[in-house]
């Protein structure tokens, strides 16, 4: 079960298990969307309490596989206490690390995640195996493309 | 064409004899392949795809136009299969009540838009179920939507089992019932043939869904008592691309068209349309011609493996799996639906101790065992399992003990990432 090894590492199981930052938030204050996955049914929603351009606390709740629940819960520990523009990056990141067009092309494409990136992303590097099972990457991306919802929500406010 | 089947005079299935029909479990890979998902799709046999071959090597041209031979030996050849296909259900007429699709959800859509369009008025009545497949579900809410019909559901058990209880009050005044032979996530076989003569005696026209019914059990479709059954040519050895509607004759004729086009007129003028005559008013465009082919070797292999044997083997099946759950796992897998393998086809939907069905999927994989996971189309259903998804090995002819056997061992696995 080589393959899998790459899949399950330990630290996505710890978060898997005992998640981060799970819970939600009084919305309003708080900003928050919902993400689905319609293929499989799972769901994520995240919420944001921000204070200007700060994410002072941020929770994720939810139903999922150990992919998706632990992305989330990855998520939520990368980006709190971080700037819209800083999480907005960290989006970035994460999402290239999950192309699938550059995991195709091997070896070369391994220099689209930077070592400085992978720094960056710090424990959320662990989820680089999803990317050898296409399938999965769906299960990665959901929480993240929810937050990102988030951010649209709370720089629209901000611009009002 | 070797390894043809003939009659078999046995009691069973002669699984390894099935196998050698189906070049996939060759040709996969080095791991054995566990297929656990023909509820999904199946796979087909070398008889079917060599048919299909066969009619495009030597046969083709499009049907019903051409005046040329090549054109005439297609269309004897679509037409033979409608009657082949017809008479495995056992349509009374079936030259002009099968009706080819492109899939049993296409079928479902064909009567939902057909009643949309003539039969029914706002305020009508439909009568569901909650374990239907968004195929049978979506398509009259869309009806509803547009012209503001009403839905009615009858309920079901923990165990999967349909509520009759207050059936006649939710029957009463309804203008058409539309109801599973066999639910795809819970493996429920379901009382249709009680139901629809219920159902009649309220009015109601008798659709029924048996895209997961029809491959696995012989079906009568005059024994049942239904209108109008749905079902899907690649879940029972035939290509994708081909699905079946049979109604009754009257019922076809009362029924405006669907999709519009060539082939399913009579007559065009600027000002209007004459359409044609059943099957054909319901069949727009070029049709499957090929796949209705393939569809047709498929019902002509089942119908020699004997349909009643292929039930004899997936009770039997059913009862090996369910025995050895138990044995090996205990309360830690949950089956859903009915406990009785008599009361249910092949589909065993399960939940082990906490483990998402997305990472049980996952797992077997690497154990050359294939499973579905998800919500099978079905999400009201999932809502009141409460579950999102549920994982769910499905049986075929194809399939025998050392496939569960394949499935517990990699069930097992899954231990060592989620304790």
């Amino acid at each position: 079960m080589q393959g899998l090894e790459d899949l399950y590492r330990e630290i996505i199981l710890d978060h898997y298990k005992n998640p981060r930052n799970s819970g939600q938030l009084d919305s309003p204050p708080a900003h928050s969307a919902e993400g689905y996955n319609p293929l499989c049914g799972d769901e994520v929603a995240v919420f944001v309490a921000n204070d200007g351009d700060r994410i002072v606390d941020i929770k994720m709740s939810g139903q999922g596989c150990s992919i998706s629940r632990s992305s989330a819960s990855l998520m939520t520990v990368a980006v709190k206490g971080k700037s819209v523009a800083e999480a907005r990056e960290a989006i970035r990141t994460f999402k290239n690390m999950m192309s699938i067009h550059e995991a195709a092309l091997g070896a070369e494409a391994e220099d689209q995640v930077t070592p400085a990136d992978l720094r960056t992303l710090g424990e959320l590097a662990a989820l680089q195996g999803v990317v050898k099972f296409p399938v999965r990457i769906k299960c990665a991306t959901l929480a993240w493309n929810t937050l990102s919802q988030v951010l649209d929500e709370i720089e629209a406010g901000e611009s009002n | 064409m070797e390894a043809m089947t003939t009659q078999d005079t046995t009691d069973t299935l002669d699984v390894a004899r099935i196998r050698a029909d189906f070049p996939i479990f060759d040709r996969h890979g080095e791991k054995p392949l566990h297929f656990l998902d023909s509820a999904a799709s199946s796979q087909r046999p070398i008889q079917v795809l060599a048919e299909m071959d066969e009619y495009y090597e030597t046969t083709h041209a499009n049907v019903h136009r051409g005046v040329y031979g090549l054109a005439e030996r297609a269309t004897e050849q679509y037409e033979n299969s409608r009657v082949a296909v017809g008479a495995f259900v056992g349509a009374p007429d079936p030259s002009r009540e099968i009706i080819f699709t492109k899939n049993a959800t296409e079928s479902l859509n064909l009567v939902s838009n057909s009643f949309a369009r003539g039969l029914f008025a706002p305020g009508d009545k439909v009568v569901l179920t909650k374990m239907e497949h968004h195929a049978n579900l979506v398509p009259w809410l869309m009806v509803k939507d547009q012209m503001g019909i009403e839905i009615v559901y009858i309920d079901h058990d923990a165990d999967g089992y349909l509520d009759l209880e207050d059936l006649d009050a939710k029957l009463d005044g309804a203008k058409l019932v539309s109801l599973t032979l066999c639910s795809n996530v819970l493996g429920t076989l379901n009382p249709v043939k009680e139901i629809a003569a219920r159902a009649h005696a309220a009015g109601a026209v008798v659709v029924a869904d048996g895209a997961q019914y029809v491959p696995h059990i012989a079906t009568d479709v005059q024994d049942l008592g239904i209108d109008m059954l749905a079902f899907t040519g690649h879940k029972m050895l035939g290509p994708t691309g081909i699905g079946v509607l049979w109604a009754k004759a009257e019922l076809l004729e009362r029924m405006p068209p669907f999709l519009g086009g060539g082939d399913m007129i009579l007559d065009v003028r600027l000002d209007g349309y004459t359409p044609n005559e059943i099957p054909y008013k319901f069949e727009a465009g070029t049709p499957p011609i090929a796949e209705a082919i393939g569809l047709g070797a498929a019902v002509k292999y089942l119908s020699a493996l004997g349909m009643d044997k292929v039930r004899a083997h997936e009770i039997a099946l059913s009862e090996y799996a369910l025995r050895r759950f138990e044995e090996e796992f205990g309360r830690d897998l949950v089956v859903h639906g009915p406990k009785n393998p008599l009361d249910r086809g092949g589909v065993l939907s399960f939940a082990y101790r906490n483990v998402h069905p997305h990472d049980i999927s996952q797992v077997l994989d690497q154990f050359g065992v294939c499973v579905r996971a998800g919500h099978h189309c079905a999400k009201p259903l999932m809502r009141t399992l409460g579950v999102a998804a549920t994982a769910r090995a499905s049986l075929y002819i194809y399939n025998d003990e050392s496939d569960v056997e394949g499935l517990i061992e990699a069930i097992a696995a899954t231990r060592s990432f989620f304790g």
